[in-house]
C-alpha cells in the first residue's frame, strides 16, 4: 500500500513528469547520489528513533526534510557528518555511504568526513573570535596558508555567503557583534571556507526574521550550484520554495520522497497529504 | 484536526453547487421553450444568467482569496483549481442555455417545422451529464466522471443525425432553411454543453487523482492510474 | 449581579490587592534597610578609623614593637606572597579539573562525585584546612612558614576556581561546540581555542574572586604561617600577613598597635573593594 522504505522515484532535473518516463526512473541511479542510506537505523540509548531509512541525497540538488517535530529529520540529518559520535549511548546501524564509501564504519577518520560534510545549526554560533579568526578557524585545520591567501579565502568565502560588503571593514571585530541574520550567514561562510562537498543546514533560519530568512534562502538557491545541499526546516513553504526534492518523515520512518513539485500538488500517501495541507502536525 | 479553512473550502463548493443546479434548471428550461413553443420558460432562462453571472465573479474572487491567504496545496489546492475550471465551464454552460433561447425566440416566430425528437433527447442527455459530473465532484467520484466522458459521444452522435436530417429538409424545401438553421444552431449548443459538462468530468478526475487526463483523444476512454488511498 | 455591584467588587478587590502590595513593598525595603544599615556601618567605621591611621609609613616600615611607631610592610608582603603562591599552585588544578568536569564529565558517576566533594570542600570550615596543613606540613617541618600559609590558601582557592570553571564552560552551548567539531576540529582544539575562549571571562572573574576571599582568611592562617615582626620573605620559616597582624594587633592594648589594625583592615577591605570594580569593568558583558 505506501512506499515506505522504497526506492524513490526521481527525475532529476526535469519538473514535469510524462507517465512513461516516470514508469522508468522508479530506481535512483546510485551513480549520481552523494549520500546514500541503505536499512538505516538509529538509537538513542535503548529508544529506537530512526527505522530501516533508506534514502539517496543526490549531488547538486537541495534536498529538504520535512515531518513533524519528533519524526527525526534532525537525527537523520547528524548522522551524514557523525555528529552523534560525540554523544556516547547514540548508536547508528547500517549503512550510509558517502560516495561510495561508508561512513558509519568506526574506521573513518571523523576529520575527513567533516572537512568534506559541513553542518550550519539553527542557532548561529559565531566563535568568541573576530568575524576573520572565524573564519581562518576551519580552513586552518586542513590548509597552512599565507597571510594574504587566507585573507582571499575568508574575503570569498564571505563574499559566497553575501555577507563581504556588510562587514568587509570590520572584519577584526567580534563576530559576536553581528545580528542573527548576519551571524548565520557568518556560520556558513565559515562552513563555505574549508570548501566541503555536502553542506547541512539544520533549522538554519527558524531562530531569523522574515527578511534575513528570505536572504538565505536566496544564499541556498546560490549555492546548490557548488554544493550539495541538504536541510531540515519545519517550515513547508520554505521546503517548497527552496529544494528540488522533499523527504517527508513521521515517527522516524521516510514516508514519501519525490520531486517537490509533485509532492506539493499530488502526493502519493495519505499521511504525506494530511501533513502538508495542516490537518496534523 | 478541522481546518478553518476546510469551512471556507465547503463554501466554495456549496456556491459551485447552487451555480451547477441554475445550469442544469436552464437546460431543462430552453429546451422546454422549446418543445412546448411558449416563452416564458426562455425568459427564466435569461434571468437565471444574472445569477449564474454573479456567482462566475463570487466564485473567482473567492477562489482567489483562498490562494493568496491560505497558500493551498496537494489536495486543497487541486480542488481549488478544479472549482475554477469548473466555475469557467459552468458559466460557458449557461451561456449556451441563453443562446438556446435566443435561438427558440426566433423558431418560434415560424411554424413547426417537425416533432422534435433529437433535440429534447440531447437535452436530456447533457442535463444529466451535469448532474452527474457535479455529483462526482461532490463525491469524489472519478468512475463516475469516466461515465460522463463516454456519454459525450452519444451527445456527438445525435448532433450529426441531426445536421443530416434537416440537410434533407433544407434541399427538398428551401422555405425551411431558416427554421433548419435555427434548429442546428441549437443542437451545435446542446453539443457545446455537453463538451464542457465533460470537461468538468475530467477536472474531476484531476482534482481527485491529480492525473490531467486531457486531450487523450482515443477511444475516449482514460486510463486512470490507482492511488493508494483514493 | 448587576453592573454596579461587579463593578464595587472589582473595587474592592483592586484596592485590597493594592494595600496588600505596599504593605510587601514597604516591608522589603525596610527590611533591606536593616540589613544595609550594618553594612554602612562596618564600612563607615572602618573608614574613619581606618583612615585617621592612613599615612605612607604603612608601606615603608615593618610591623613595630608596642610602643613603637612603624608600618604595615611586611604584612603586605607576606600576604601577596602567599596568597600569588596560593594562586599559582590553586589555579592551574582548579581549571584543569574545572575542564574535565566540564567538558568530559556530563552524566559520569566519577564526575558527579567529583562535584560533590567538591562542593565539601568549598564548605569546609578554613580552620579545619589549616589543621589539615598543621599536621601534614608544619609538624614534619617542625614549624611554621609561609610555604604551608601557600598550601593552605591553593588549598582554599582550589574548590571555587573548579566550581567556576566547571560551571562556565557548562554554560557555552553545545552547538557552539558541535559547530567547532563539525568543521573538522580535534576535540582538544575545540576545547581550547573555542570553549575556553568562550568562557575565559567567565572563568577569569572566578580566579579573581577567589583570589579576593582567600586574601582574607585568617583562622587557617594561624595553624600555618603565624606571623613575623620582621621582615622575612623565606618561606621556610614563619611569615607575616595582614589577616593575622590585624588580629594580632586589634586584640593588644597598645593604642599604636590597635590603630595599625585598622588601617590594615582598611586596606584590606579596599582591595577586596578594588577587585569587585575591575572586575565588572574589565569583564563587563559585551553590549553588540
Amino acid at each position: 500500500m505506501n512506499t515506505t522504505g522504497a526506492a524513490l522515484a526521481l527525475n532529476l532535473g526535469a519538473k514535469a513528469q510524462p507517465a512513461e518516463e516516470a514508469q522508468a526512473s522508479q530506481s535512483q541511479d546510485p551513480a549520481q547520489a552523494k549520500i546514500q542510506a541503505e536499512g538505516l537505523e538509529f538509537f538513542y540509548g535503548a529508544t529506537q528513533a530512526l527505522r530501516t531509512i533508506n534514502l539517496s541525497i543526490p549531488q547538486g540538488k537541495v534536498t529538504a526534510f520535512i515531518g513533524p517535530s519528533g519524526c527525526g529529520k534532525s537525527t537523520l540529518l547528524r548522522i551524514f557528518n557523525r555528529m552523534y559520535s560525540l554523544y556516547p549511548g547514540q548508536r547508528a546501524t547500517g549503512k550510509v555511504l558517502l560516495d561510495g564509501r561508508d561512513i558509519l564504519d568506526p574506521d573513518t577518520d571523523l576529520n575527513w568526513l567533516r572537512a568534506r560534510v559541513g553542518m550550519v545549526f539553527q542557532k548561529p554560533t559565531p566563535f568568541p573570535m573576530s568575524i576573520y579568526e572565524n573564519i581562518a578557524f576551519g580552513v586552518q585545520l586542513y590548509e597552512r596558508l599565507g597571510h594574504s591567501q587566507m585573507a582571499e579565502r575568508v574575503e570569498q568565502a564571505l563574499r559566497q555567503a553575501a555577507l563581504w560588503d556588510e562587514v568587509k571593514d570590520k572584519l577584526k571585530s567580534s563576530g559576536l557583534g553581528l545580528s542573527g541574520g548576519q551571524q548565520q550567514r557568518l556560520c556558513i561562510a565559515r562552513a563555505i571556507a574549508v570548501r566541503p562537498e555536502v553542506i547541512l543546514l539544520d533549522e538554519p533560519t527558524s531562530a531569523l526574521d522574515p527578511i534575513a530568512t528570505l536572504k538565505i534562502e536566496e544564499l541556498v538557491a546560490e549555492l546548490k550550484r557548488e554544493f550539495t545541499i541538504v536541510i531540515v526546516t519545519h517550515n513547508m513553504q520554505q521546503a517548497a520554495r527552496v529544494s528540488d526534492i522533499t523527504a517527508f518523515m513521521h515517527l522516524g520512518e521516510m514516508v514519501e520522497t519525490g520531486a517537490t513539485a509533485d509532492i506539493f500538488t499530488n502526493p502519493r500517501e495519505k499521511r504525506t497529504e494530511d501533513y502538508i495541507t495542516g490537518r496534523f502536525g | 484536526m478541522e481546518r478553518h479553512f476546510d469551512e471556507e473550502l465547503k463554501q466554495l463548493k456549496e456556491r459551485l453547487l447552487t451555480m451547477a443546479s441554475h445550469c442544469e434548471k436552464m437546460i431543462h428550461l430552453s429546451v422546454k421553450a422549446l418543445e412546448k413553443r411558449d416563452l416564458e420558460p426562455a425568459n427564466e432562462v435569461f434571468a437565471l444568467e444574472r445569477e449564474v453571472n454573479q456567482l462566475h465573479l463570487e466564485m473567482d474572487d473567492r477562489a482567489m482569496k483562498l490562494f493568496a491567504l491560505q497558500s493551498p496545496v496537494a489536495g486543497d489546492l487541486r480542488a481549488i483549481m478544479a472549482a475554477m475550471k469548473i466555475n469557467a465551464e459552468l458559466e460557458r454552460i449557461g451561456d449556451q442555455a441563453v443562446n438556446v433561447s435566443q435561438n427558440t425566440f426566433q423558431l418560434l416566430k415560424q411554424p413547426q417545422l417537425k416533432p422534435l425528437i433529437d433535440i429534447p433527447m440531447m437535452a436530456e442527455i447533457t442535463e444529466s451529464m451535469l448532474r452527474d459530473a457535479l455529483d462526482a465532484f461532490v463525491r469524489h467520484d472519478t468512475e463516475l466522471a469516466r461515465q460522463v466522458c463516454l456519454r459525450d459521444d452519444k451527445v456527438d452522435a445525435l448532433k450529426d443525425q441531426i445536421f443530416r436530417e434537416l440537410l434533407t429538409y433544407m434541399i427538398t424545401d428551401s422555405s425551411t432553411i431558416k427554421r433548419c438553421i435555427d434548429l442546428i444552431l441549437i443542437s451545435r449548443n446542446f453539443e457545446r454543453i455537453g463538451d464542457h459538462a465533460t470537461n468538468i468530468a475530467e477536472d474531476v478526475i484531476f482534482m481527485v487523482k491529480g492525473q490531467d487526463i486531457r486531450h487523450q483523444g482515443g477511444d475516449g476512454a482514460p486510463e486512470l492510474e490507482g492511488r493508494s488511498w483514493h | 449581579m448587576s453592573a454596579l455591584v461587579a463593578d464595587a467588587r472589582a473595587q474592592g478587590l483592586l484596592s485590597q490587592r493594592l494595600r496588600r502590595n505596599r504593605l510587601v513593598l514597604t516591608s522589603s525595603v525596610l527590611i533591606t534597610a536593616f540589613a544595609l544599615f550594618w553594612l554602612a556601618w562596618i564600612l563607615l567605621a572602618t573608614l574613619t578609623r581606618g583612615f585617621a591611621a592612613l599615612n605612607p609609613s604603612l608601606f615603608f616600615r615593618n610591623t613595630p614593637a608596642p610602643g613603637d611607631a612603624g608600618g604595615l610592610l611586611n604584612a603586605f608582603a607576606g600576604s601577596l606572597v602567599m596568597v600569588g603562591l596560593g594562586t599559582l599552585m590553586g589555579t592551574p588544578v582548579g581549571i584543569l579539573a574545572g575542564i574535565f568536569l566540564g567538558e568530559f564529565g556530563k552524566g559520569s558517576k566519577v564526575a558527579t562525585a567529583v562535584r560533590f566533594f567538591n562542593d565539601i570542600l568549598l564548605s569546609t570550615p578554613s580552620i579545619i584546612v589549616g589543621l589539615f596543613i598543621y599536621a601534614l606540613v608544619v609538624v614534619p617541618m617542625g614549624g611554621f612558614s609561609g610555604l604551608a600559609g601557600s598550601f593552605t590558601l591553593a588549598i582554599l582557592l582550589l574548590p571555587i576556581v573548579l566550581r567556576t570553571t566547571d560551571e562556565m564552560l557548562r554554560l557555552v552551548p553545545s552547538q557552539t561546540r558541535e559547530a567547532a567539531l563539525a568543521l573538522g576540529a580535534p576535540y582538544w582544539m575545540v576545547i581550547l581555542k573555542v570553549t575556553l575562549r568562550a568562557a575565559s571571562s567567565g572563568i577569569v572573574t572566578g580566579v579573581l574572586l577567589a583570589i579576593a576571599r582567600i586574601s582574607g582568611e585568617t583562622a587557617p592562617l594561624l595553624f600555618t604561617a603565624l606571623n613575623n615582626q620582621f621582615w622575612s620573605l623565606n618561606l621556610g620559616k614563619p611569615m607575616a600577613n595582614l589577616p593575622v597582624v590585624v588580629f594580632q594587633f586589634a586584640m593588644s592594648p597598645y593604642q599604636g598597635w590597635q590603630q595599625l589594625a585598622w588601617a590594615g583592615a582598611l586596606i584590606a577591605m579596599l582591595a577586596v573593594l578594588l577587585t569587585g570594580i575591575l572586575t565588572r569593568i574589565i569583564f563587563a558583558p559585551r553590549k553588540p
